[in-house]
């Protein structure tokens, strides 16, 4: 890889001074580098707000993790500040200036939103600190923005989408679909991905339906889906939105009649709220309920000891940010400005999950099988895998300039 | 479009276009009879749909918790008034503005504390827990016919009260000359603080009835506010008739506005032009009659 050579970071460069300085007597920088200063990680996450149980998962996931590397990374210390996003893009550049200008941070993990990840990531891409994204899965991140100090350990919304158009496809008699999704970034990446996934094996995309983000009145949406009588319905809805969307759906008596799938989203951390009305609905995810793997186990059992919680998806990419990062500090020798070797390290990088075994690619976004899951009961119990070790949007790889 | 389904999307915006009026019903007495932007009407939606989910949780049963939040709100309804409303009736809009703003903020933190911040289900009652088959796809949920029912029944409760009993004529004399009705011997004061306690009692209510269908949230009301301020403007001010009147057409025009399918040279314009219809037929009512369809001219 070759931009790290003309892309030196700042603090090298200060650091460089510092020496010559050092060596004409002015101070004294020698001892100070000696002892090798904690490792400053900034959390940036949603601790309030609708995404508030998502930050506190991935803070669990990456506490746990930090925990199984005996608390050290690259041998060294590590001091950890947080910063509530309140999932507020609006309050994102403020945010992040402050971990990366004020704290001065080596390390930032964040976050779940895609909007508050975006102005995330416009600012670490000029200051060069290292971004670990362990939920946000807007497309540009592994795409045009991608940048050798960014990388993202949960999936883009591309994938979870093209998992189940495949998944569709393969089993032959669906053949016209109906999609259903709120128009902003990542629904019009999750219903690209399912149209990219569906229609090369065959399928037929017959009612491309939208609405405002985050309006949720669906009554005349399904009505439509009603009409045009498709063999199966793709939706992407999350949170609040879902649990409105399947209740409507299930009253408008389309379950029964007109299968319902969509990404894991659809169906995540709300299936209590629906009280029933998403029994049988499939999706598509990295993760879910029942990987019967030792690796999966051992982490579930040590995950519910530590925080007396049942771990998620986003517990798990928590988890995964903290291997990676041990991993790239360990190539580093636990100096964080030897940033060639860290990101090498980093970028190729087999991370051995609960998930199962995924791949960091050249755009930094995971390589991962996506799993086809289905809702019995409050659980999201995973069938089989819908596509193995996936990657990104072919479009998003050809955007990524790095390193071409 | 074939005609079944146009006949059960013309159901759904009659439906839609209900629910709209009875949550917009009290504002239209607030803002259109006592003369008081009341922003935080939102805020009151919310706070019914709050009430409604947790004492669900605690007594089990939907209609029980109902008959317990109704009266909860009118008697938050009426402290209010008496704690900061009663000085607004004097002062300009602005100040209207800045305070029912600040109460905004206030419900939004007092519902963080209390109720804290994830999405609540509250689920249908078992009595209306059924539904109707219309085609052999679709089905139309009772609980939702129930609801427009309940909302036709306070229309006609409301325009009977305003239009036919005495209480509703000192309203109408009231909203036209304060000082005359007063100097007639008719306690002014007592009249608004009442008329204040229906419309925050009608917002909460529309909230408890919307909870089952519309889940509970942080931030729901402030989605309804706008829409509701659309209705008011569009029907008139003070005008329950025009309110109605306004909210069913809305009801049609978003409803179509989102399922007629427009394509310019490939692209389409919908739904766009869906989110925006509303505004559009804002604009357009305004420009023909800017008192509203039946507002009083000024």
């Amino acid at each position: 890889m070759s931009p790290i050579t003309h892309d030196r970071p700042p603090v090298r460069r200060a650091l460089a001074a510092a020496a010559a300085l050092s060596l004409l007597g002015f101070i004294n920088a020698a001892p100070v580098l000696a002892q090798q200063p904690k490792l400053k990680i900034g959390m940036m996450l949603p601790y309030t707000g609708t995404f508030a149980p998502l930050g506190v998962a991935i803070e669990n996931g990456f506490r746990l993790g930090l925990q199984e590397q005996g608390g050290k990374l690259g041998g060294r210390e590590v001091e950890i500040v947080k910063v509530d996003d309140e999932s507020d893009p609006a309050k994102a550049t403020e945010n992040i200036n402050r971990l990366v200008s004020r704290d001065k941070v080596d390390v930032v993990l964040g976050t779940v939103h895609s909007g508050v990840a975006a102005a995330m990531v416009r600012v670490t891409r000029e200051s060069g600190t290292l971004q670990i994204i362990p939920n946000a899965g807007f497309a540009p991140v592994a795409g045009p923005l991608c940048s050798p100090n960014i990388f993202r350990t949960s999936f883009s919304n591309w994938q979870s989408g093209y998992a189940m158009g495949v998944e569709m496809a393969r089993r032959g008699k669906v053949k016209s679909v109906a999609t259903i999704a709120w128009r902003y970034a990542a629904g019009e990446e999750a219903v690209k991905g399912f149209k990219d996934g569906f229609t090369r094996g065959g399928g037929q995309i017959t009612r491309e339906l939208w609405l405002p983000f985050p309006t949720v009145e669906f009554q005349a949406l399904l009505t439509e889906i009603g009409a045009a009588r498709p063999d199966a319905t793709y939706a992407f809805f999350a949170g609040a939105g879902a649990a409105k969307f399947l209740k409507d759906y299930d009253q408008a008596g389309l379950r029964r009649t007109i299968p319902l799938v969509g990404p894991g989203f659809l169906t995540d951390g709300i299936l209590e709220a629906t009280s029933g009305a998403a029994e049988g609905v499939e999706t598509t995810l990295h993760y879910g309920d029942g990987i019967d793997t030792p690796r999966n186990n051992a982490f579930r059992l040590a995950y519910a000891k530590t925080f007396k919680l049942q771990p998620d998806g986003y517990a798990v990419a928590g988890y995964d940010s903290a291997s990676l990062l041990a991993i790239g500090m360990k190539a580093a020798g636990g100096d964080i400005n030897r940033r060639k070797e860290l990101y090498a390290a980093m970028e190729g990088a087999t991370i051995d999950s609960p998930r199962g075994q995924w791949k960091m690619s050249p755009a930094h976004n995971p390589i991962q099988d996506h799993y086809l899951r289905k809702v019995i009961g409050n659980e999201n119990r995973v069938v089989s895998v819908a596509v193995k070790a996936l990657d990104d949007d072919p479009t998003m790889i050809a955007a990524c300039r790095m390193g071409k | 479009m074939e005609l079944a389904t146009f006949l059960i999307q013309l159901l759904n915006s009659v439906q839609y276009g209900l629910l709209l009026f009875l949550i917009s019903s009290g504002l239209t007495l607030v803002f259109g009879i006592m003369g008081i932007i009341n922003v935080a009407h939102g805020s009151f939606y919310m706070l019914g749909a709050y009430l409604a989910w947790s004492l669900t949780q605690s007594f089990g049963n939907f209609w029980l918790a109902l008959l317990l939040a109704v009266p909860i709100t009118v008697l938050l309804a009426l402290t209010l008034e008496w704690l900061v409303i009663r000085y607004l009736y004097t002062r300009d809009l602005l100040y209207q503005v800045l305070l029912t703003y600040g109460l905004i903020l206030m419900f939004e933190e007092i519902r963080s504390i209390l109720w804290g911040d994830d999405v609540r289900g509250v689920s249908i009652p078992a009595a209306l827990d059924a539904s109707i088959r219309l085609t052999d796809t679709l089905s139309y949920p009772v609980y939702r016919l129930a609801i427009s029912g309940l909302c036709l029944l306070v229309a006609a409760s409301m325009y009977g009260l305003i239009q036919k009993t005495r209480i509703g004529m000192t309203i109408r004399a009231g909203s036209v000359n304060r000082e005359m009705v007063q100097s007639l011997g008719i306690d002014v004061t007592m009249l608004y603080r009442l008329v204040f306690a229906l419309g925050v009692t009608l917002a909460a209510l529309a909230g408890m009835i919307a909870a089952p269908v519309s889940s509970v949230f942080p931030g729901m009301g402030n989605q309804v506010l706008i829409v509701c301020f659309v209705v008011v403007v569009i029907g008139g001010m003070g005008s329950v008739k025009g309110a109605l009147i306004a909210s069913l057409l809305i009801g049609l025009v978003d409803t179509f506005g989102k399922v007629l399918h427009v394509e310019v040279a490939g692209v389409h314009l919908l739904p766009e032009l869906a989110s925006m219809s509303v505004y559009l037929l804002m604009a357009a009512i305004l420009l023909w009659r800017p008192e509203g369809l039946f507002g009083k001219r000024g």
